[in-house]
This record gives structure tokens, C-alpha cells and sequence, in this order.
């Protein structure tokens, strides 16, 4: 079983994760800019995790032969801040790179006129650079937060399937599948969504146009209930192209917008000059 | 290998590509910034011998085309805000530009990080304007990282009897834990102990 994790925050993760990741089948993977758990209060720190996002952490995963992507964006908690206001200034540097396969996240937190600006500022960024975008949707006031989402969505001329709203359930599900948008679940062992009800939507809505992510961000997570999930798709009756369609062809065809993914060629840090680089600072 | 060599490797394409982005860059030098990450997805990441890709080779290219009172800003901040593959071509493109020792800062950088491709590309020919004390922590941490010696220009110019002592000190630490240390830099340690045996006799 191959598998591509659409949205997974590595850089709160062990190499152990790793490691277990890619004998579980993950070979690839996306890793959206989101906040730190610490709030961040300078500009200079997003460009930091920025640089780690296309430096360190491509180098970490390489070592466990998984290809890593990012997305870049002023994430919508962060955008309230006026001291980091200024990452909108640097994100387009950010924007060229060759990993860089979306805008994301991007969306709203708590809906204020801040997340407003920062939010339509990147739907117009994604547009300018040609570049799908990752968009998330409120863990408060949900329906209503997913509901305003799908309308800045469309105001911004950004064509839908060139987005994925991300974070959906039961609730929120049917109107970004009607939206044109891609539906993206983040799948928890507690919160968001679980492996049962992921495949209980997946029978009720199809495989067409959704993501499944673990997300394994810094609350409580786990970077294999992506394949925990495919495991329940097939005890379920779903087939193996079911699973394969959900967990590696439509995020390449999602991600394979922004004509920037990079699947076939060996990762050019996996071996450097034929010699391993597992070792790494011993 | 030199600018010219460099671009006498690329493809067809490449050189098309690298061309009309040289053409940029003479009448704007700010034009670099945009085109510098892009030359992976145009000109491709194949090698194209002498340890270069030509995506690197592109890179260095577009840096040589830098008016020289420009350059060693802008490769400054092309490396500050690049990823791993543009730092790297940075890194190697040092000795073509003329940037006289403005360029060692970057150095520092590459060699402060953990990651084998950037320390790798520090320790090319450019390396001569580091000092003996970072120079040699520089060799020792390939050492450590498992990074081939052939890495290191002029390793056994510049290998002295410090770098010895420090060699001598990890083979002592890694014999006590039971683990080889490798075959290159034991080789090296040996010539390193021969030259010292000769000095004494």
C-alpha cells in the first residue's frame, strides 16, 4: 500500500514517526505552514520555520526514503498579531520554491477583520503564483466558519478545484462537495474525525475529490490513522483502488496543480555521492 | 569546473533557458531573485559530471552574471532565503564569483547545520579562505556524519598534526564504544601519524 498524507505537521514529530511512517507505506507527504504551539511574535521566526520546511525537514524525511512537500502561508490564528503581519511581505520568495506545492493554511480561526484581509490576500497570492490552496476551516463556530469559506472562496476568482477546504465532518462536508472544492479530513484519535466515521462519509459521499490526512500536529495525534483508516476502507468492502484513488492519486492530482510535485526522482538527499547519510551527527 | 565548462555541460534547452536569464539579470541584476528557484524546474537536476547537477550549474551561472559590485549581496541573500538545493549552489558557485573572502559567512552557515549535502559543499575549493580552527572542526564533523573525505579539497594539503590529534582522540572514543570509524578517515590518521613519526626521526 502507497500512501500520500495530504496535511501532516512533521516538524512536531520524533524520527521514530518516521521511521513507522514509511513502514506503514507513507512515501510522501505535504506539510502546511500552521502555527508552533508557541505563538510567534516576530516575523524573523516564521522565516526560520519557513527555511525548515524547504531545508531540514525535506533532509529528515529523505532519510526514511519519504519525498516531502510544504505549503506556505500567515496561518489565520497567527494573522491576528500586527507583529507578524509582515510574513505576507516575504511569503512570495517562499512562493518560487521548488517544494513549495500550495498556499495553505489559510482560512479562519476566529473570523475577525484581520483574518479577512489575510485570508483574501493569499487566495489572490495562490492565484498569481498558480498554486492550489490549502484552506482551514474553524474548530469553533464550524458550520458557519465553512459556510463564510466557501463564499471568500468564490469571490476570490480562484477556481474551486484548485482548493481544499480542510477539517470537515458529517456537518460540513455536503456544502464543499457542492462548492466545486476538495473536502479534506483531518482524522484524530479523539477530536476532528475517526477512522469509522471517515469511512462511514466516504460510503455516503464517494472517493471522488477528498483528502485524508492525520494532521499529527502538537495535541494529541497520531501519523498512522492514515493507514488505520485505509485498513478500515478495506475491511469495509472498499477496494485496493479505492484506497489507493483517497490515499495517493488524488493527492497528486490535488497537489499536481502547482506542476511543482516531485515524485519520481530520488531524492537528491537520500544518498549524497553513493554514501548513506543516516548517521547524520553521530 | 569553470563557467564555461559549466555551461558547456547543459543540455540544449538549458542553455536556451540559462541564455535568456542571463539576458535578465545583465539588464535587471534584481531579476535573480525570481529566476534563481526556478532554474531546477527548467533546466532539470540531472548531473552532469564533476559532482554537478544542472540545476546548480544553471544557478552558478545566473550568479556569475551578477554585476561584481552586486554579487556577494545577492548571493548572500539568495542563500539566506534559499532551500537546500539553492544554498548548495551558493555554496558551490563561490569560487567562480569574485567575491574575494565575502563569502565565508555562508560557509559558517552551511557547516553549523546538520544537513551532509550543504556541509559537503563548503569544504569544495572555497574552503581555503576558512581558518585552520573551523576548517578542521569542518573535517572532523564529515567525519561524524558519515560524509566521504574526497568531499574535503586539499584534505591532505592541509591536514596537520591538530587535525591528527583530533582524529586520534574519535578513533580512541569509537574503539572504547566498539564502532569503526571510517576506512577514509582512518587513512588519513595513519598518513597523518607517518608524517609525524618522520618529523621526530
Amino acid at each position: 500500500m502507497r500512501i500520500f498524507d495530504p496535511h501532516i505537521h512533521m516538524t512536531s514529530r520524533t524520527t521514530d514517526d518516521y521511521e513507522r511512517m514509511a513502514a506503514a507505506g507513507v512515501r510522501a507527504l505535504v506539510e502546511p505552514a500552521f502555527w508552533l504551539g508557541q505563538p510567534r511574535t516576530s516575523v524573523a521566526s516564521f522565516t526560520d520555520y519557513f527555511d525548515s520546511l524547504i531545508g531540514w525537514e525535506p533532509f529528515r524525511a529523505g532519510q526514511f526514503g519519504i519525498r516531502h512537500h510544504a505549503t506556505m502561508a500567515l496561518n489565520p490564528k497567527e494573522a491576528n498579531d500586527p507583529r507578524c503581519a509582515g510574513v505576507l511581505d516575504v511569503l512570495p520568495r517562499y512562493l518560487e520554491k521548488d517544494g513549495v506545492v500550495a498556499v495553505g493554511e489559510i482560512g479562519y480561526d476566529s473570523m475577525t477583520p484581520e483574518e479577512d484581509h489575510a485570508f483574501a490576500a493569499q487566495l489572490a497570492l495562490a492565484i498569481e503564483y498558480e498554486l492550489p490552496a490549502l484552506v482551514h476551516t474553524p474548530h469553533r463556530d464550524k458550520a458557519r466558519g465553512t459556510e463564510r469559506t466557501i463564499k471568500v472562496v468564490a469571490e476570490s476568482g480562484i477556481e474551486p478545484g484548485r482548493v481544499v477546504v480542510d477539517h470537515l465532518n458529517e456537518v460540513t462536508v455536503a456544502a464543499v462537495k457542492d462548492s466545486g472544492s476538495w473536502a479534506g479530513f483531518s482524522i484524530y484519535p479523539d477530536t476532528k474525525m475517526s477512522p469509522p466515521r471517515m469511512v462511514e462519509i466516504l460510503k455516503q459521499f464517494g472517493t471522488d475529490r477528498v483528502l485524508v490526512n492525520s494532521a499529527a500536529d502538537w495535541g494529541k495525534s497520531d501519523p498512522l490513522l492514515t493507514r488505520e483508516t485505509a485498513d478500515l476502507m478495506l475491511a469495509s468492502g472498499f477496494s485496493e483502488d479505492d484506497v489507493d484513488l483517497v490515499f495517493w492519486r488524488n493527492p497528486v492530482a490535488f497537489y499536481g496543480q502547482s506542476g511543482k510535485l516531485d515524485l519520481d526522482e530520488n531524492e537528491p538527499g537520500a544518498l549524497f555521492e553513493g554514501n548513506s547519510i543516516l548517521r547524520g551527527g553521530s | 569546473m569553470t563557467a564555461d565548462e559549466l555551461r558547456a555541460a547543459l543540455d540544449r534547452s538549458a542553455v536556451d533557458w540559462v541564455d535568456e536569464a542571463v539576458r535578465q539579470i545583465t539588464a535587471d541584476p534584481g531579476a535573480i531573485a525570481r529566476l534563481f528557484p526556478r532554474a531546477a524546474r527548467a533546466c532539470g537536476r540531472a548531473p552532469i559530471g564533476h559532482g554537478w547537477t544542472a540545476d546548480e550549474a544553471a544557478r552558478a551561472l545566473l550568479l556569475a552574471a551578477l554585476p561584481a559590485d552586486r554579487v556577494a549581496t545577492e548571493a548572500d541573500r539568495l542563500y539566506r532565503y534559499g532551500d537546500a538545493n539553492e544554498k548548495r549552489a551558493v555554496l558551490r558557485a563561490l569560487p567562480l564569483l569574485p567575491v574575494g573572502d565575502a563569502g565565508v559567512p555562508l560557509l559558517h552557515d552551511a557547516i553549523r547545520t546538520n544537513d551532509t549535502r550543504l556541509v559537503g559543499a563548503a569544504l569544495g575549493s572555497y574552503a581555503a579562505h576558512l581558518d585552520a580552527a573551523t576548517w578542521r572542526q569542518a573535517v572532523l564533523k564529515c567525519v561524524f556524519m558519515g560524509l566521504p573525505l574526497s568531499t574535503v579539497d586539499q584534505l591532505d594539503e592541509r591536514a596537520d598534526e591538530e587535525l591528527r590529534v583530533m582524529l586520534a582522540g574519535l578513533a580512541e572514543e569509537r574503539a572504547a564504544a566498539g564502532r569503526p570509524m571510517a576506512a577514509d578517515a582512518t587513512g588519513l590518521l595513519n598518513r597523518l601519524a607517518g608524517t609525524a613519526l618522520r618529523k621526530e626521526a
